[in-house]
């Protein structure tokens, strides 16, 4: 602390820090809404009734659309998405149709030469029944799996998570 | 290890000149208001380059969140004013922001008339001046339709009708303007945001440049 600061050090170090402050007045609102999507909660979202009994499901995937009002920002809109459900034993198992290669919808028993796997027509990808994906083809992990429910009866549906049969 | 990037890149590039050329010139003591407090008439031009910077980056995040569409334009505004945080404050610099533009810029052009700092050798920076003056009118007017509210409709519909009062060319200005002969619509929404955006900005900061080169080579004023 002996050293001395000099009047212009003082002025500089003065007008250095009022300009910092004016300039982070100015910047930090605008990065704040810049940045808003990373602070954004995660929805929380219910369980889906679908319009399919759960005695219908057999132990073949079957298709089943489910439909949710989806708040896009200012943009709120009915999507349409859809599982493949099938009964293991006393199970209902769903997973999600997206091809966890690159994205695209994988269909049940798509390919003649593989009847009883799900396959993805984009790049020949395929996972057996329980959602693993098949050594050679290019998928890097198995299907996805929806939470799944019954109410009064009907089958519904909730959020995605890592498949757990594998 | 500022100082050191700084010269490592110097030594390489001499970028000193350049800066120094920019900011390294000496102010006159009768416009620097240490000297005459009565001098502060003088900040009104940096001033209104102040306030337009803060304009142009607040515009610029707020296009991060604006559509112009008459569909979503008013729901976007009340998203980003609503729901993101510190798009109220954003908005805000933005909306009072626009108003003290053409205050200071105001105040600026009374100040040049005043102490006749128009008169030659600087005719023709008064001349430029005149054109920004006209292009920040401009980016206000263009800006106020954007949000698509009841407010925005309206003055629009009066700025339309007055540029349609113009003799003989007044209808084909107002067409083009509205995009369409008798609709404020869809059209005229995505013109305004377009000539808000990019047309008027781009004329600003040539004119702008045009305005600053002139006065470093003409040099301030001097005292009345």
């Amino acid at each position: 602390m002996s050293q001395k600061v000099t009047r212009r050090q003082f002025l500089n170090y003065s007008l250095m820090g009022v300009g910092s402050f004016m300039a982070a007045g100015m910047i930090l609102p605008m990065g704040r809404m810049a940045l808003d999507p990373l602070f954004q909660d995660d929805s929380e979202g219910s369980m889906i009734t679908t319009s399919v009994t759960v005695d219908e499901i057999t132990e073949e995937p079957m298709q089943v659309d489910f439909t949710f009002e989806q708040e896009d920002a200012w943009y709120t809109s009915e999507v349409t998405d859809f599982a493949w459900v099938y009964r293991d034993g006393n199970e209902i198992i769903a997973f999600s149709p997206v091809c966890k290669h690159l994205g695209c919808t994988v269909t049940w028993a798509a390919d003649d030469n593989n009847p009883e796997r799900f396959f993805c027509p984009c790049h020949n990808g395929l996972y057996e029944k329980n959602g693993e994906n098949v050594p050679g083809t290019p998928p890097t992990g198995p299907l996805d799996q929806f939470e799944v429910g019954e109410s009064d009866g009907f089958l519904t549906i909730g959020q995605v998570f890592p498949n757990e049969l594998v | 290890m500022f100082n050191r990037i700084y010269d490592w890149i110097d030594d390489r590039m001499d970028i000193t000149p350049i800066w120094r050329d920019v900011a390294d010139h000496e102010v006159p003591e009768h416009v620097n208001p240490a000297y005459h407090f009565s001098a502060f008439v003088y900040c009104f031009g940096g001033l209104t380059f102040f306030i337009v910077l803060i304009q142009i980056l607040s515009g610029m995040f707020l296009t991060m969140y604006y559509v112009p569409d008459i569909v979503n334009a008013w729901n976007s505004v009340y998203y980003l004013q609503h729901d993101v945080a510190a798009g109220l404050i954003v908005r805000g610099m933005h909306h009072w922001g626009a108003s003290l533009v053409v205050v200071m810029m105001f105040l600026h052009t009374l100040r040049v008339f005043f102490t006749g700092a128009y008169k030659a050798p600087r005719e023709l920076n008064w001349v430029v001046g005149v054109l920004l003056f006209a292009t920040i009118l401009g980016l206000a007017f263009t800006g106020y339709l954007l949000p698509w509210d009841m407010k925005a409709l309206f003055a629009t519909k009066v700025g339309l009708d007055i540029a349609g009062s113009v003799p003989f060319i007044g209808d084909w200005i107002q067409t083009l303007l509205a995009g369409d002969d008798t609709i404020i619509g869809a059209q005229t929404l995505t013109r305004f945001f377009a000539i808000h955006v990019f047309f008027l900005p781009a004329a600003l900061f040539v004119l702008m440049a045009i305005h600053f080169i002139m006065i470093r080579r003409q040099g301030i004023a001097g005292p009345l």
